[in-house]
C-alpha cells in the first residue's frame, strides 16, 4: 500500500514537455502579433480601411484595388467585407460613437439622407468640384436624387437597382401567354396561375422576413396599389384599403402559383429556383439577370415592374461610398471613392473583368458604352429605364411626408419594418390572417408615428 | 465492495474546509486569487457600466439623445409582451437542447467506451458538429439541407409525400432545436466520456465477476460515477444555450412573427436594430437578476455536483 | 468460446448502431465538403447534385485573397485565451476541489454567475470602453473577452476532473515531502490529462469559432476566421459553394486539434494499484 508506483518516468515527462510545446508556440505567436498589430503601413503611406457590404460589384472592387494602390503609391486600402445587416450594424456604431474603425464605408440609399441630416457625413460636392473629370451629371438621376440632402451629394454609387419582372418566354409561350413591356400585376396574376404546375410554379416572390428583403417588392406593391405608410399627419395608413388589398394579393398570389417556403425566400433563393427552372416568373432586382445560367438564361424576357393605379412601381436602391465628417484621412479617401465610381473605372472593370461585370445603375454613360450594351443585352435597357423614372420623393399616389420607394427613410423604419415583416411573413407560412397582421402592424405603425407628429 | 469505498473517496488526504487554521485559510486562497480577480474586474466592470446605462435612455441613431431616465427602461418590461414571449422561447428551447442533447450524448459516449471497431476515428467525426462555426452551420442547415426546392432533406423525403414542406417557416422552434441539438450532443459526449474514462475497469471488472448483468452494472455503478459528469455537462451547456444566438439569427431571425426569439435574440434586435441601448441595458439586468434567482434554487436543489459537502 | 462468439457479435452490433449514429452527426459536415467541391450551379442545383466531377476551383475562389491574417489571428487569440485559462483555472480548480477554500460554493457559483449577462446587453458600453483604451481592432481585446467567456467553463471542468483523484495519492506525496508545485505538474497534470485535453479543445472550439465579440471589436488588422467566412455570404449571388469551402478552411485548424485532444482522451485515469 505504501509502496506506490504513482507514474512511470516518461508520463510526467510528457505533460511537461508539451506544455512547454505550446508555451514556446504561444510565445511565438504573441510576438508575431504585437508586430502586426503595431506595425501596419509602410513608411509614410496612408492606409484606409473601408467597411463593405458583400456584393458582386464590391468582389469585383477588391480584385483590382491594386490597380489602384499602384496608380496612387502613398495610399494602401483594407476592405472589410460583411453581410449587409453586419457592415450596416458595425458602421453605424462606429459612426455614432465616433470610434474611427472605418475611414469610409458603403451605405445604402436609406442612410444617406438620414445620416447627412445627422451631419455624420462629409459633404462631397466641394471634392467633386475639384475633379473636372467626374462628371456628376452623368450619375442616373434617380440616384443622384436619392444621394442629395439639402443640394449637396453626400455618397457616390457604386451599384445601383431597381426592380422588374423577369419571365421565362419559352414557359409562358407554351400555354399561349406574352407578357406585355409594362405589364399590370393582375396579368401577371393570370399568367402566373396560368402556368403553375406541381413541377413549376408560376412566380417566385420574397417572403423573407426583413425591411429590405419582404417589405421592398411588397412596398412596392402597396405603393401602385396607391397605399402609403403614412399620411401627411404621420397617421399610419396600415388599415387602409389599400393596404389591404395589396397584401392580399401577394400573400393569395404566393399560395396560388408561389414557390414552396416562401416565407423564407429571398433574393438567393428565387434566384436558385429561377435558374433551375422551377419557377417560370421573378419579380425581382434588375441585376438578377446578370445571375442567370443554362436556359434561364438563354429564354428570360424583362418586363418593367408591374403596376396597377400608379405607373413606374420600379424600387430604387444604390449601394455607395461615403466618408464620416469627422474622418481623419478624408483626402487619401476621397481619392478611392473617385477612382472606384469614375468613369475609367467602368472601362477598368470591363477591360480587365469582363463586360458583363460593370457595375449596373450608376453612370448615364456606362449604358452607351457598346461593349457593355452587346454583353448585357435585354436587361440593360429595362435597368436604365426603371432606374431613371424611380423617384424616391414621390413612390406614392397620396402625398407623404417621407422619401423613399420600398422603405420609409426615418431612423425607426429599420425596427419597424423587420416587426412588420415578421407578421406578413406569418401570414404567408399561414400562420395568421391578413386582419391579423395588419392590425398588429398598425400598432406599431402608429407608436413610431406618434414620435413624428408634432 | 471495499474496492468502491476506496475509490470513490474516503476524504481523508482532502482536508475538510471547516478545520483549517488561518494561516492555512490564506494558503488555501492563494491559488485561486488569480482567476478570481481576472474574472471579477473584468466581468464586474462592464456588468456595472450596463447597469449605468439602464438608468439612462439613449438612441444611438439620435445625436444628442443621452439623458438621464431613472427607473423608465424598467417600467414597462415586467408586462411587456416581447419579453415574456421571449423568456417563454428561452426556457422552452434551452429545456429541449439540454435534455435531449445529454441523453444523446450519454448513450453515444457509450458507444464511443465499449468495444468497438474503428473507436478514434468515430471520435474525431463525432465532434465535427461542435467544430463548425455555428452561423456557417446553421446556413448549411437551412440552404442546402431543409430548403424545400434545392435542399436534401425534401428532396429525400418526397416519396413519403414531404417532399414540399417548409421546415424553416412551418416548424421553425422545432429546427432551430434540432440544429443546436446536433451542435451540442458532441459537447456533452466529449465531457461524459472524460468521465467514463475515469471509472476504474477492474471495479466494472469486479462487479461482472460478482455476477452483474450489463444494466445492474450500469446502473448501480457507471450511472452514479458518471452522474457528476452529465450534470456538469447540463449546468455548462444550460450556459451556452440559453444564449443561444447564431442559429437563430441564420435560421429564423426570430420569426416567423416572435415564435423563436429567444432573450439574447430579443436584446439584440433592441440593441441593434432599435439602437435603444439603455432598453438593452436595462433588459439584460433583469435577465441577469432573474438567472441569479433560477439559477441559486435550481444549482442548490438539483445538482449534486454543486454540493460540495457531498464528495467529502 | 461461447464468451468470445457473444462478445464479438456484440462488438459488430454496437459497431453498426455506433457508426449508423456518427454517421447522421457527421452528414451535415460531410455534405458541407461535398459542397465545397462543387460548382456554385450544382450547389444550388434542384434537384440536389448527388454524383457530380469535384472541382477545386471554388477553393481556390475562396483562397484567393489575403486570408492568413485571418487564421493567424485567430490562432493567436484562441491559443493564448485557452492558456490563459489553464494557468489560471487550474490553480483555481485546485483551490475549490482537493483543498478547498471555506466558501467553494459561493466561489463556484460567483464563476457561473458571470456568464449570466447576455453580450448584447453589455456590447455597447464595453464597446465604448475599448474604444477609450485604444482597444479596438487589437488583438489583445479578443484574447482577453475569450478568457473571460471560458474561464468559468475551465474552473468547472477542471475542478471535476481534479476531484477523481483518488485521495490516496496525495496522501502518499505528502507523506514523501512533496510541495504544491511538485504535486501539481507530478501527480494532477499526468492523471487528469484526458479533462485538461477535453477542456482545451472545447475553450479553443468556443474561441475560435466566436463570431459576435470578433465583429465588433476588430475591423482589418485583428479581424478573426469567422469574419473571413461571413464575408462570403452574399446579398446578391449565388454562394453556397463558396461559403462551404470557405467553412471547411475555417474548420481544419480545430479539427486538427480535436484530432490531437481525442488521442489524449483515450488514456484513462488509472487509479494506481488497487489491494
Amino acid at each position: 500500500m505504501t509502496e506506490r508506483k504513482l507514474r512511470s518516468p516518461d508520463h510526467r515527462a510528457r505533460p511537461r514537455s508539451a506544455v512547454t510545446l505550446i508555451a514556446g508556440l504561444v510565445l511565438v505567436l504573441v510576438g508575431v502579433a504585437c508586430s502586426g498589430a503595431g506595425g501596419g503601413g509602410g513608411g509614410g503611406a496612408t492606409t484606409i480601411t473601408l467597411g463593405s457590404v458583400d456584393n458582386p460589384s464590391m468582389t469585383d472592387l477588391k480584385k483590382l484595388v491594386p490597380d489602384f494602390e499602384s496608380a496612387h503609391s502613398g495610399i494602401k486600402v483594407n476592405i472589410v467585407t460583411l453581410p449587409e445587416d453586419q457592415i450596416r450594424q458595425q458602421v453605424t456604431q462606429d459612426v455614432a460613437t465616433q470610434s474611427g474603425r472605418f475611414d469610409l464605408f458603403t451605405i445604402g440609399t436609406y442612410e444617406v439622407p438620414l445620416w447627412a441630416n445627422k451631419k455624420w457625413l462629409e459633404n462631397l460636392d466641394p471634392y467633386i468640384a475639384k475633379d473636372s473629370a467626374y462628371d456628376p451629371g452623368d450619375l442616373i438621376p434617380g440616384i443622384k436624387t436619392a444621394l442629395t440632402y439639402k443640394g449637396n451629394l453626400y455618397a457616390v454609387p457604386f451599384y445601383g437597382e431597381s426592380s422588374m419582372l423577369m419571365y421565362r418566354k419559352d414557359l409562358l409561350a407554351a400555354k399561349g401567354i406574352t407578357m406585355p413591356d409594362h405589364p399590370t400585376w393582375d396579368q401577371v396574376a393570370a399568367a402566373a396561375r396560368a402556368v403553375n404546375s406541381p413541377n413549376v410554379n408560376g412566380i417566385c416572390l420574397r417572403g423573407l422576413p426583413g425591411w429590405g428583403e419582404q417589405l421592398a417588392p411588397l412596398d412596392t406593391v402597396v405603393n401602385t396599389y396607391g397605399g402609403r405608410w403614412f399620411d401627411m399627419n404621420w397617421n399610419a395608413q396600415l388599415n387602409s384599403q389599400q393596404w389591404k388589398d395589396a397584401l392580399t394579393f401577394y400573400v393569395k398570389l404566393l399560395k396560388d402559383a408561389g414557390e414552396p417556403g416562401a416565407g423564407s425566400a429571398g433574393f438567393t433563393e428565387c434566384l436558385n429556383a429561377y435558374n433551375n427552372g422551377k419557377v417560370a416568373m421573378w419579380y425581382d432586382a434588375t441585376v438578377a439577370a446578370s445571375f442567370f445560367t443554362g436556359d434561364a438564361a438563354k429564354n428570360s424576357g424583362y418586363a418593367f415592374a408591374p403596376t396597377k393605379v400608379k405607373d413606374w412601381s420600379g424600387w430604387l436602391w444604390a449601394w455607395t461610398l461615403a466618408m464620416g465628417s469627422a474622418s481623419k484621412k478624408k483626402d487619401a479617401a476621397w481619392t478611392f471613392m473617385d477612382w472606384a465610381t469614375s468613369k475609367d473605372y467602368a472601362k477598368l472593370v470591363g477591360t480587365k473583368l469582363g463586360w458583363a461585370r460593370v457595375a449596373p445603375g450608376t453612370r448615364t454613360s456606362t449604358y452607351s458604352i457598346p461593349e457593355y450594351k452587346a454583353a448585357s443585352a435585354g436587361f440593360a435597357q429595362v435597368t436604365l429605364d426603371s432606374i431613371s423614372h424611380a423617384d424616391v420623393t414621390h413612390a406614392t399616389v397620396d402625398s407623404v411626408p417621407y422619401v423613399g420607394i420600398q422603405y420609409v427613410d426615418i431612423d425607426e423604419f429599420q425596427q419597424l419594418g423587420d416587426q412588420v415583416s415578421q407578421e406578413f411573413a406569418k401570414v404567408i407560412a399561414g400562420n395568421q390572417t391578413v386582419d391579423q397582421a395588419l392590425q398588429k402592424a398598425q400598432a406599431l405603425a402608429t407608436d413610431v408615428g406618434k414620435k413624428y407628429q408634432h | 465492495m471495499a474496492i468502491l469505498r476506496s475509490v470513490v473517496g474516503s476524504g481523508g488526504a482532502r482536508g475538510s474546509a471547516a478545520s483549517v487554521s488561518r494561516r492555512e485559510s490564506w494558503a488555501r486562497r492563494l491559488p485561486l486569487l488569480p482567476a478570481f480577480i481576472y474574472a471579477f474586474v473584468l466581468t464586474q466592470i462592464p456588468f456595472a457600466l450596463t447597469v449605468y446605462y439602464s438608468f439612462f435612455s439613449w438612441n444611438l441613431l439620435k445625436p444628442g439623445s443621452f439623458r438621464f431616465a431613472g427607473l423608465e427602461n424598467y417600467a414597462g418590461l415586467v408586462t411587456d409582451e416581447h419579453v415574456r414571449t421571449a423568456v417563454w422561447n428561452t426556457v422552452l428551447l434551452t429545456v429541449s437542447v439540454i435534455t435531449i442533447s445529454v441523453v444523446l450524448g450519454m448513450a453515444v459516449a457509450m458507444l464511443l467506451n465499449s468495444e468497438v471497431f474503428g473507436k478514434g476515428i468515430m471520435r474525431t467525426l463525432m465532434i465535427a458538429p461542435f467544430l463548425i462555426m455555428p452561423t456557417a452551420g446553421a446556413l448549411i442547415w437551412k440552404h442546402t439541407l431543409l430548403n424545400p426546392l434545392y435542399g436534401l432533406l425534401p428532396y429525400l423525403l418526397k416519396p413519403f409525400g414531404l417532399g414540399r414542406v417548409d421546415w424553416v417557416g412551418q416548424f421553425p422552434m422545432v429546427t432551430v432545436v434540432t440544429v443546436e441539438v446536433w451542435r451540442w450532443t458532441p459537447f456533452m459526449m466529449l465531457i461524459i466520456l472524460a468521465g467514463l474514462q475515469s471509472q476504474n475497469p477492474e471495479v466494472l471488472e469486479a462487479a461482472r465477476v460478482d455476477g452483474a448483468n450489463a444494466l445492474q452494472s450500469f446502473r448501480r455503478i457507471t450511472l452514479p460515477l458518471v452522474r457528476p459528469f452529465i450534470e456538469l455537462g447540463a449546468l455548462l451547456g444550460s450556459l451556452f444555450v440559453v444564449q443561444t444566438y447564431d442559429s437563430i439569427y441564420m435560421l429564423t431571425y426570430g420569426g416567423p412573427g416572435e415564435d423563436t426569439t429567444n432573450v439574447p435574440f430579443l436584446l439584440y434586435l433592441v440593441a441593434f436594430q432599435g439602437y435603444s441601448i439603455g432598453q438593452a441595458s436595462a433588459i439584460g439586468v433583469v435577465a441577469v437578476i432573474i438567472t441569479i434567482i433560477v439559477a441559486t434554487f435550481a444549482l442548490r436543489t438539483l445538482f449534486t455536483i454543486f454540493q460540495v459537502e457531498a464528495r467529502r | 468460446m461461447r464468451a468470445t462468439q457473444g462478445t464479438l457479435r456484440s462488438k459488430l452490433v454496437l459497431s453498426v448502431v455506433g457508426w449508423l449514429v456518427v454517421f447522421v452527426f457527421f452528414f451535415p459536415v460531410l455534405w458541407m465538403w461535398l459542397e465545397s467541391l462543387k460548382t456554385e450551379t450544382q450547389a444550388a442545383s434542384s434537384p440536389p447534385t448527388i454524383f457530380f466531377v469535384p472541382t477545386l476551383t471554388t477553393f481556390q475562389e475562396v483562397l484567393s485573397g489575403d486570408f492568413p491574417p485571418f487564421f493567424i489571428n485567430s490562432a493567436i487569440a484562441s491559443l493564448v485565451s485557452t492558456f490563459l485559462v489553464l494557468v489560471l483555472g487550474l490553480p483555481a480548480a485546485y483551490a475549490l476541489a482537493i483543498r478547498p477554500v471555506k466558501r467553494t460554493q459561493d466561489v463556484l457559483f460567483f464563476f457561473i454567475s458571470t456568464r449570466f449577462l447576455p453580450f448584447a446587453a453589455s456590447l455597447v458600453p464595453l464597446y465604448l470602453l475599448a474604444r477609450d483604451l485604444q482597444l479596438l481592432d487589437n488583438i489583445l481585446a479578443l484574447i482577453l473577452i475569450y478568457t473571460t467567456i471560458n474561464l468559468p467553463l475551465g474552473v468547472w471542468l477542471l475542478r471535476s476532473f481534479l476531484l477523481e483523484i483518488p485521495p490516496d495519492l496525495f496522501e502518499a506525496a505528502r507523506v514523501d515531502g512533496a510541495g504544491f508545485r511538485n504535486e501539481i505538474l507530478q501527480i494532477v497534470v499526468p492523471l487528469i490529462a484526458p479533462g485538461l485535453a477535453a477542456t482545451s479543445l472545447i475553450c479553443l472550439i468556443f474561441s475560435w469559432n466566436e463570431f459576435f465579440y470578433a465583429v465588433n471589436f476588430t475591423s482589418s488588422v485583428a479581424a478573426t476566421t469567422p469574419i473571413f467566412l461571413v464575408g462570403f455570404i452574399s446579398g446578391r449571388g449565388l454562394f453556397y459553394a463558396k461559403l462551404a469551402a470557405a467553412a471547411t478552411v475555417s474548420s481544419l485548424p480545430v479539427l486538427l486539434a480535436g484530432w490531437i485532444a481525442q488521442r489524449q482522451l483515450i488514456r484513462g485515469l488509472t487509479m494506481g494499484a488497487v489491494k
